[in-house]
Order: structure tokens, then C-alpha cells, then sequence
């Protein structure tokens, strides 16, 4: 492999083990701070232990999110020169306001509520666990508006003498509707997976007849986050789609395999394209679904693979202007299918839980176990989605990303590092699970409410 | 001021916090297993930093991220030409941040011992590291212009593992270990407090030692050689004010003064620099400067705008932290300290 292709990969394992912890992170803090704020309303000795139990879980999540955080923010330049060359007039811009907004935010108010139980007084620690969770909400809306320059850059002009792009207008890139609609799909996503994992702990406490006590409401507000943040997904996912159809409309047809230009298009529920990858061999759909999702329209006129390869090879110069299909298909489907499969989960659990009931029966429980994975494996399908389906470029319609690739660092050096950070990775993964199974294995334990307990004499916190 | 100029300084200013805070963070960590014996005495030393080493870190993320924006060529030359250090500094700073939250999970001296050895080692790197890649752009490394005028690093790996670097690596080593033991010697109490001043009286001395050498070979090879000895003079003095203080025992002052002799080392340092971020030991057309590495004028002011507002509610907060942490922490105050929170029996 060439140092593009070790790139690439490396930026690919990066982002996604990165994008593991981050939706578990932002969801969480307000869950957990949502916890908190009904201890400090009602003082209701349960929900400070469910604060304490999920927000064990929530920091020691964290800490893998924030660590490799430091990497995201580097690698741009380690192993995208080029591209921090060509962009960073307009894309270094989002990556300082989330340092100097989010990130300190974020960081300084968890140190405050991690160690601050005794120190601070109760609403000041209340207050901090929603300054940290909103510094998490900033950072992702920042990250995702440079994300969206890339997939419909905005807002600037090109400078043939330097050749780069350049900021004209900062507005433009900050509220253009890519970024809003990534925004509001990313962000319920997130909270998916946050309640998949709050209900999935708290079916599982109840399976074990742990604490019936947190777990009830872990369960009720874990079901009704996903239900809500599902509702939320799918119609910012239908607004992202024809988002998408005008700006990349072959994303949207790798996404669909769909090869030819259609009127009346249909949502395909199996495609299997030809091995060259340029035509359909078999096919089944429902129709007209992919002409109203990418237009609204029911006879809309949905652009094919083949058509836009041509229309590209005339506008840009020849070239391969085709993601690779089978990966955009499937990622596509596999994002939809496993949040849906969250969704179905939770419908039942709170199905189950109307009236004071329980959800009682061992198999939903121990079904109800995969549920914090689903939506987390959903989610990195959807950024594999739409990373991969937008090559070959990086920014598209400006840069391709065989350009962009760091031209002083050899093949070699990019193996080394990607073998490392991949192990390392891998390491810091057993060991993370591990510590997040041991810490739901022993269960909300007997809270500790701080210098009331020890009159100050020994800390409540310590490393 | 030119706003190009205006971001030098804010950029200088970024690194001077992170070398402030995140210094004594590196240094209490590479101190981790010798001023503290026991469990209660690591976890009481872990515990002043546990609040606030995340926030000190996101000064590099904001010098990093403010870079990107500013002089998007600097870092992307910077960061593409010093490959391998660089990927050292963030593999620490992952292990770092890790076993500071993991290590005390659970009792098992196995578990505790190999996160503290991870501590101790990725402490260590990153405060050697970050001074051989700041004496490797003072003194300027191979920087050549590409026929397309792009400015790219032109050296490999071992061309930054020279002598005045490795000094610059020494001396910011040694420099942040003092700083730590000045901090722990302020933040504990009892036998941790009294190891740490002893420490840091020694590491001082040698600190001394490393940066005149240091800083005489950097008078004798850069430009702006008057800036260089008057921002030693006063580093110098700051220093000496640092290790009086810290023989007095008052703690606070050795504190103080060793995080002005960092800053004014850093200042100095940059200074040195100016107009130019990374100096070509080639070719001078070869170097990058405040204007040939900038962002457009729009784009700085946007920044200007977004720097100026953030940055004092940033100060603010980040500074009532510490106000709000400022008790010692005693080693007795540790309940059960040799046990974990995920152990089973507690």
C-alpha cells in the first residue's frame, strides 16, 4: 500500500474508534446531568445513586473520546498536508471556536463535577455537569460544520496564485443547511445510543435484580430518549437525504444503486450490481419511496450512477468520479436497520413498562442487552457512509483526496503509526469494556453524599 | 500591530499556558513514584492534578486548532515535517489522560503498578519532546520551497535529534520537573510536601545548569541575539527568586516564579523568531513568516473577534477552578486508599 491508501486507513480507524465514545459522551452528560437534576429536585436518595452509577459509566467512556480527540486534531496536519494547506483558511476557523468554546468548557466543568462533590455547593455541581454536557453539544456542532465544507463547501472563494480556498464569509459556513442538518441528525443519533445504553444497563440491573430502583428509571428515560431521538433522526436523516440529492447526487445514487437516471425511482431493498460495478443485475424496491425521499416528489427525477459519472468526467476533467457502490449501499442500509433495531427494542420495553408494569420476560432482558451497540454500530455505518460515498473527494468539487495527502511523509512512516495507534487502540478498547462490564456487573451502590457523610475529613473524590 | 502579528502574540500565548500548566502536570507526573511511597500517597498526588490536567491540556488543542486557522502553512509544515515526534507526544498524551482515570479502579498492585510506570514514561517523553521540537524551530531545520511554492520540511527524522535540540529536550525536561515538585511541594502536605521541596531544589539547580547552556548556545546562533539575553537575564532572575523561595518553603512564590521563568523562556524563545515561524536553515526564502504562512486578512479578523471575547471567560472560569481546588491535599484524607472503587470487596 502507498502512503495515500495507509492514510486513508488511518484516517478511517481513527474517526470511527474516536466515533465510538463521542455520541456515548455528548448523550450521556445530559442524561446523567438529567439524573442529577431530579436528585436535586426531589433529593430522592435513588437518583443520586443512579447519577453516581451512569456517571462512573459516562467518565470512564470519556476518557477513551477525549484522548483520542488530541489525534483528530493533529492528524489533519500530519497526514494531510496538502489538505491543511488547500482548507485551513476556512476549516482551521471551526477548530479553534471548538477549542476555545467547547473543549475548555467541556474539560474545566467535568473536572469541577468529577472532584467537586464536596467542594461546590449543590447547584453550582449541578450546574457544572450542564456546562460540561453542553460543552460536548459545541464541540460537535463546530466539528460538523467543517464536516459539512467538505461535503458542500461554502462561503469562500478560490485563490489560483496560493492554491487554496479561502474565507469569504464565516456566517455562510457556520449555518449553511449541510451543517444544520448534519447537526440535527448526529445529535439525536447520539442520544440514541445514550438511551440504548441507559435502558440497556437498567434492563439488565433489572434482569439481575440489582437495584429495581435506578433501573426503572433508567429504563423509562433510556426508552423514551430513543423514541424521541429516533422520531428526531428520521426527519432530520429525510431533510439530510435531499440535502444530499441537490448537492451530491451521487452519493445518493451510490447509496441507492441506482446506475440509471429515474423518474418514479424506487427505495431498493436488495440491490446486486454487476462485478464492474456499473449496471444493476437484480433488483427489488418500493416505488417511487427514493424519488419523495431525494425530492418530495413521487415522479421525481432521481440522477443515476452513470449519467453523473459523465456529467462529471465533462465538468471536472476525466476521471473515476464513483464512490465504491456495494460499501455506500450497505453502509446506508446497515445505519438505518440498526437504529431501527434500537428502536424496535425500546418500543416494546416501554410497551412493557406502561401501567408500573415490567418488562419481565428473560429473553427481551437479555435481548435488551445489545441494545447500547446498535445504534453505535448504526452510526459509524453513517459515517462510512458518507465519507466513503463522497470520494473521490475530499472536498468536494474543489479537492480530491489523492491531493491531499501529506507529500513528506513516506509509506512507511504512516504504517508505523497506524500499526501502533491501531494496537494501542485495540488495548485501550479490551480494557475500557472491561471496566465499563465490571462497573454494571457491581450496580448503583449505597451513595455517599459527600462532606455530610466523613465532615470533610476525608475526600469524597479522589484519583 | 498587524493582525498577522496579533496572532504570533496570541499563539504565544497559547504555548505559554500550555507549557505553565501542563508543565507541572508532566513534572508531578514523572515524580509520581519517587516523592510518593505508598498508595494514599500516589492517589493524594494524582488528586491535585485529577481536577484540572484535562483543561490544562486543551491549551495545546487551542494552540494547535488557533495554528491551523491562522497560519495554516506552520502547521501543516510543522506537523507533517515533525512526523515522528509528534506521533510520540500524542501516543503519551493517550496514555497519559487514560491511566490517570483508570489506574485507581481497582486495589491490585499489578493493575496500579503498570499505570503508574505509563505515567511516569508518558510523562516523561512529551516534556523531553516538546523541548527538542522547540530548539529544532529556533534554530531553524531544512525547509524547502517545492517548484509549486509550497514550503515543505526537507530533513527526516534524525535530523531533529541534534545536539542543541537535545539540550532544548534536556532543559525543558528538567524545567518541568521543578515546576512539578514546586507545584506538589504547594498543592500536599506532610512527607509528599517535603520530598517534592527537596526535589525541587536539586532539579533546580540542574535546571539552571541546562538552560544557560542553553540559552548561551541559542545567543550564539540566532538572530535577535539582544532579545535572547535580555529574556534570559530575566528568566534567570525570575528562576533564582524561584529556588529562594522554595528554601524559605514558601511555597506559593517558588511557584509563581517557576511558572514567570517558563513563560518569559517561552517569550523569549518566540521572540527570537519573529518575524518568521519556522526559520529555513537552507535557504532564507525557504522560511515561513507571519505573512507567507497567514491566513487571509478576513479570516484573522474573524478569529480576532471570536479570541478577544473567549478568551477572558475562558481565563475566568479555568482560574476559579484552581481557587475552587486550592486546598493541599493530605495523603490521610484518602479513604481506603488501597482498594478500588470496582473492587469487589471494599
Amino acid at each position: 500500500m502507498n502512503a495515500l491508501s495507509l492514510a486513508r486507513w488511518q484516517f478511517a480507524i481513527t474517526t470511527v474508534y474516536h466515533f465510538i465514545f463521542v455520541p456515548i459522551t455528548i448523550g450521556s452528560g445530559f442524561l446523567v446531568a438529567g439524573f442529577q437534576t431530579a436528585w436535586y429536585r426531589t433529593n430522592k436518595d435513588k437518583y443520586l445513586r443512579a447519577t453516581k452509577f451512569f456517571g462512573k459509566l459516562f467518565l470512564i467512556n470519556f476518557a477513551i473520546g477525549v484522548v483520542t480527540g488530541i489525534v483528530q486534531e493533529f492528524q489533519f496536519g500530519m497526514n494531510w498536508s496538502a489538505y491543511s494547506r488547500f482548507v485551513g483558511d476556512i476549516f482551521g476557523a471551526p477548530l479553534a471556536m471548538e477549542g476555545l468554546l467547547a473543549f475548555f468548557l467541556e474539560s474545566t466543568f467535568l473536572g469541577l463535577w468529577i472532584f467537586g462533590w464536596d467542594r461546590l455547593p449543590k447547584k453550582l455541581h449541578l450546574a457544572s455537569i450542564w456546562l460540561a454536557a453542553t460543552g460536548t453539544l459545541l464541540s460537535a456542532y463546530f466539528i460538523l460544520a467543517a464536516n459539512s465544507f467538505m461535503q458542500h463547501p461554502t462561503g469562500y472563494i478560490l485563490n489560483a496564485t496560493r492554491g487554496r480556498a479561502e474565507l469569504t464569509n464565516i456566517v455562510t459556513v457556520l449555518t449553511q443547511k449541510t451543517a444544520l442538518s448534519a447537526f440535527f441528525h448526529v445529535i439525536p443519533s447520539a442520544f440514541l445510543a445514550s438511551g440504548a445504553l441507559f435502558a440497556g444497563v437498567g434492563a439488565w440491573l433489572m434482569l439481575k435484580e440489582k437495584d429495581v430502583e435506578v433501573a426503572r428509571p433508567a429504563m423509562k428515560m433510556g426508552a423514551i430518549t430513543i423514541i424521541i431521538s429516533f422520531l428526531l433522526v428520521v426527519v432530520s436523516g429525510d431533510f439530510s437525504a435531499r440535502v444530499m440529492t441537490q448537492q451530491q447526487p451521487m452519493k445518493m445514487a451510490a447509496a441507492e444503486g441506482l446506475y440509471d437516471s429515474k423518474a418514479s425511482a424506487p427505495f431498493s431493498l436488495l440491490t446486486i450490481g454487476s462485478l464492474d460495478g456499473s449496471h444493476a443485475v437484480f433488483q427489488i424496491g418500493i416505488p417511487s419511496l427514493l424519488s419523495v425521499m431525494s425530492t418530495g416528489k413521487t415522479d421525481g427525477v432521481v440522477e443515476g450512477v452513470n449519467d453523473l459519472e459523465k456529467q462529471y468526467d465533462k465538468q471536472y476533467g476525466n476521471d473515476s468520479y464513483t464512490p465504491v457502490i456495494w460499501l455506500a449501499y450497505w453502509s446506508f442500509r446497515l445505519m438505518i436497520g440498526f437504529g431501527g433495531l434500537a428502536l424496535l427494542l425500546a418500543g416494546y420495553m416501554l410497551w412493557r413498562m406502561r401501567k408500573g408494569g415490567l418488562p419481565k420476560s428473560k429473553w427481551f432482558n437479555r435481548a435488551a442487552i445489545t441494545m447500547p451497540f446498535l445504534p453505535l454500530i448504526g452510526i459509524s455505518f453513517g459515517w462510512i457512509f458518507t465519507e466513503s460515498a463522497r470520494q473521490p473527494w475530499i472536498v468536494f468539487g474543489l479537492f480530491k483526496t489523492k491531493d491531499a495527502v501529506s507529500p513528506t511523509v513516506g509509506a512507511g512512516s504512516v504504517a508505523f503509526t497506524m500499526i501502533v495507534f491501531t494496537l494501542l487502540y485495540g488495548v485501550l478498547a479490551v480494557i475500557e469494556f472491561g471496566l465499563m462490564a465490571k462497573t454494571i456487573k457491581m450496580g448503583p451502590q449505597p451513595a455517599v453524599e459527600g462532606s455530610d457523610a466523613n465532615d470533610g475529613k476525608q475526600l469524597t473524590m479522589a484519583y | 500591530m498587524s493582525l498577522n502579528s496579533f496572532w504570533f502574540t496570541l499563539i504565544v500565548v497559547l504555548w505559554v499556558g500550555y507549557f505553565i500548566l501542563e508543565g507541572f502536570d508532566f513534572g508531578v507526573g514523572i515524580l509520581l513514584k519517587v516523592v510518593a511511597k505508598n498508595q494514599a500517597e500516589r492517589r493524594a498526588v494524582l488528586t491535585t492534578l485529577g481536577p484540572v490536567w484535562d483543561g490544562n491540556e486543551v491549551w495545546l488543542l487551542v494552540a494547535g486548532g488557533a495554528t491551523f486557522a491562522a497560519f495554516p502553512e506552520w502547521y501543516a509544515t510543522l506537523f507533517s515535517g515533525f512526523y515522528l515526534p509528534l506521533f510520540l507526544i500524542l501516543v503519551s498524551l493517550i496514555v497519559r489522560g487514560v491511566s490517570f482515570e483508570y489506574r485507581s479502579k481497582y486495589g491490585k498492585a499489578q493493575w496500579r503498578n503498570r499505570w503508574d510506570n505509563a505515567i511516569v514514561i508518558s510523562s516523561f517523553l512529551p516534556a523531553l519532546l516538546w523541548g527538542v521540537a522547540f530548539a529544532n524551530i529556533i534554530e531553524g531545520v531544512p525547509l524547502k520551497k517545492t517548484p509549486a511554492g509550497i514550503i515543505e520540511y526537507a530533513g527526516g527524522f534524525f535530523n531533529l535529534l541534534n545536539p542543541y535540540a537535545l539540550l532544548g529536550g534536556a532543559t525543558t525536561l528538567l524545567l518541568f520537573i521543578s515546576h512539578g515538585a514546586f507545584f506538589l511541594a504547594l498543592k500536599t502536605e506532610g512527607e509528599i510536601r517535603n520530598r517534592a521541596n527537596s526535589i525541587g531544589q536539586k532539579a533546580g539547580l540542574a535546571t539552571a545548569v541546562a538552560a544557560l547552556a542553553f540559552f548561551g548556545w541559542t545567543a550564539a546562533s540566532v538572530n535577535h541575539r539582544g532579545w535572547v539575553l535580555l529574556g534570559a537575564a530575566v528568566a534567570v532572575v525570575f528562576w533564582l527568586a524561584a529556588l529562594g523561595a522554595n528554601f524559605k518553603g514558601r511555597e506559593g512564590y517558588a511557584f509563581l516564579f517557576s511558572a514567570l521563568t517558563t513563560g518569559f523562556t517561552v517569550i523569549t524563545l518566540f521572540a527570537t523568531l519573529y518575524p518568521n515561524v519556522m526559520p529555513s536553515s537552507l535557504l532564507s526564502d525557504a522560511s515561513l513568516n507571519i505573512f507567507n504562512a497567514s491566513s487571509t486578512h478576513y479570516t484573522l479578523k474573524v478569529m480576532t473577534y471570536v479570541a478577544v471575547v473567549l478568551t477572558p471567560i475562558v481565563l475566568i472560569y479555568q482560574g476559579w477552578t484552581y481557587w475552587v481546588f486550592r486546598k493541599r491535599v493530605n495523603p490521610n484524607q484518602i479513604a481506603s486508599a488501597d482498594s478500588g472503587i470496582l473492587d469487589t470487596v471494599q
